[in-house]
């Protein structure tokens, strides 16, 4: 069963941080939320796994 | 023009039983005669089990109410004998369209599986679904079946005794009582024999109102099944188009909660809404309208000591999916047999208890799908519609989102994993899909279809080798068709499968001597403890 992975994994973290951010620069609360859900569908699919998405949810959610 | 449901089909009249100076007594009685009451009545007919039918009307149902019936349900039908005159009758539909907003955001070909003798689903009035089994029951009277259908007879009060249960009828002439063994509650969601009884349900309530109206229109519309999310007829809410036979299309608009259910309803403004959704341009006229509102919840346990509630008198689902009709024809299905083994004195009592697991599984399955569905098309919170709202954009551009897409999921007969019926799958590298507790696949034969085969009692089904002698069993053993190969065997050379009068599988082995096989009966019959 594949696993979450909670350690390090991303290269650039700190890119993709900046990425997310300004990927809201501008936007309302509404339009950000919307956005966000979009973004948690795409990677929920490119994910592909129910178990780690559970994981994932339970982590989030802690 | 009349239409069917305004004529008295099985109007009152005065029986014998009405003067009798002590109570007749009836082996079962049911109680509604709407799809699953019926169902069950021309089931427990074909099998000359003494069957009285109470309804406190005489009419089938009005409007379109059910409308879409599943495979499962016409194969049921076939084996009752009325499937393939609904089969000619309703309307086979493969492509839907979703709309969110102003757009179409993807189109889905519903391709059936091959093989099969029926079709995935097929729209239909309820009403002709009605008639049909209603046909099939004068028939089997003409015939000679036992079986009594008295209109404007409504049970009042159901005593449980020991060995019987008494019932007071009321009447246009008064009220007169009869006993029987088994009364069987098809009394629909606002069951009167459950509120006489006491019974409640657990389960949720769903704040919200849908407008049904059946419009008949000579707008060539093609035969589709067209699902709009927050349309500009209908803002922040929900619409359905669905064609039946007739030219009358079914239209569902949801309206939410706070409505003024009667303005709500009045033809002006119901055409009002209606054409907005059609276009100005196209003449329809408004067939029958109606508001529903709906549950997803169950009873505790569907058995009684000696009352059973079968269809919407025991679970209610939302409309989406299709499994309100659907599981309570399913649940007559499973009934029939087990009723008629426990008459004929051919099974115990207890092979009942079986009836509420097997079905109130199914209840729970479809519960679940139901309520998805529900919250899918209904957002509950700012944050559900946001997930609703990113599903429907992304599918316009992404195949990836259209599986998020929930506007109902199509109704499949439950597999009674679990069921204390089931012998241990001693094949289990054949088919899933064909594993002790499954319905029965379909199946193309050399000559028609492997269900037109199997059903009504217990049978042998040997594939690729011969059926152990002496067990008594109807034995049928096809040719091995690619079908039957792929649904049956897969890498297994040759199988041995227990069928069950419902066409559920009990047991299957590669080979099986004849006391196997008669202990897989009896326990399929409830006969071991």
């Amino acid at each position: 069963m594949t696993k979450l992975i909670t350690t390090p994994n991303l290269p650039d973290a700190d890119g993709v941080y900046a990425d997310l951010l300004a990927a809201h620069d501008g936007l309302s609360t509404e339009e950000s939320t919307a956005l966000n859900a979009r973004l948690i569908l795409i990677l929920a699919n490119h994910i592909g796994d129910a178990d780690v998405i559970r994981h994932a949810l339970k982590e989030a959610a802690a | 023009m009349s239409s069917p449901f305004d004529i008295d089909l099985y109007p009152y009249q005065r029986h014998p039983d009405q003067d009798a100076a002590q109570p007749a007594h009836h082996p079962v009685t049911i109680v509604g005669a709407g799809p699953v009451g019926l169902a069950l009545a021309i089931d427990l007919a074909q099998r000359n089990i003494p069957t009285l039918v109470l309804d406190d009307n005489s009419r089938v149902s009005t409007g379109s109410r059910a409308i879409c019936f599943a495979k499962r349900t016409l194969e049921i039908a076939d084996r009752l004998g009325v499937g393939e005159a609904l089969v000619e009758k309703g309307v086979q539909w493969n492509l839907g369209k979703v709309f969110f907003g102003d757009r179409k955001v993807y189109e889905f070909n519903l391709q059936p599986e091959d093989g099969h003798k029926n079709p995935a689903f097929i729209n239909l009035q309820q009403y002709y679904l009605e008639i049909a089994l209603l046909e099939r029951l004068r028939a089997l009277q003409a015939d000679g079946a036992p079986v009594d259908l008295r209109g404007e007879n409504r049970v009042s009060t159901p005593v449980q005794h020991a060995d019987h249960v008494a019932l007071t009828i009321e009447t246009p002439d008064g009220f007169y009582s009869i006993t029987t063994d088994w009364l069987i509650a098809c009394d629909g969601a606002n069951s009167h024999i459950r509120n006489r009884m006491g019974l409640g349900f657990k389960g949720r309530v769903f704040e919200d109102n849908f407008l049904i109206a059946d419009v008949t229109m000579q707008a060539d519309f093609p035969t589709e099944r067209w699902f709009w999310f927050d349309p500009p007829f209908n803002p922040g809410q929900s619409a359905l188009l669905h064609k039946q036979p007739d030219g009358v299309w079914r239209i569902d608009l949801q309206l939410g909660w706070n409505i003024d259910r009667k303005a709500e309803q009045d033809p002006d403004r119901v055409r009002t809404r209606v054409a907005e959704m059609l276009g100005p341009d196209v003449p329809f006229e408004l067939e029958w309208v109606s508001i529903y509102t709906f549950q997803c919840r169950r009873m505790d346990a569907f058995r009684h000591d000696r009352v059973l509630f079968a269809g919407d008198a025991a679970h209610q689902v939302s409309p989406f999916g299709a499994r309100g009709a659907n599981s309570g024809i399913q649940d007559a299905d499973n009934l029939g047999w087990k009723l008629a083994e426990v008459i004929a004195g051919t099974a115990p009592g207890t092979l009942l208890d079986s009836y509420c697991i097997e079905r109130e599984k199914a209840a729970d399955e479809n519960i679940l799908n139901s309520t998805r569905s529900t919250d899918f098309i209904t957002p509950k919170s700012e944050m559900s519609r946001a997930l609703r709202d990113a599903a429907l954009k992304l599918a316009e551009r992404h195949a990836f989102a259209r599986p998020f897409v929930n506007s109902g999921r199509l109704s499949l007969p439950c597999t009674y994993d679990g069921s204390t019926l089931n012998t241990f799958d001693e094949l289990p590298d054949a088919p899933s899909q064909s594993r002790p507790g499954a319905s029965c696949p379909d199946a193309r034969l050399k000559d028609g279809h492997l269900l037109n085969t199997l059903g009504g009692a217990f049978y042998l089904l040997a594939l690729n080798r011969t059926a152990p002698k002496s067990t008594g069993l109807q034995i049928v053993s096809p040719d091995i068709t690619p079908d039957i190969q792929e649904r049956y065997l897969g890498v297994a050379p040759s199988a041995l499968y227990l069928i069950r009068p419902d066409q559920h599988i009990a047991a299957r082995w590669a080979n099986a001597t004849s006391a196997q096989v008669i202990q897989a009966l009896d326990l399929a019959k409830g006969l071991v403890p």
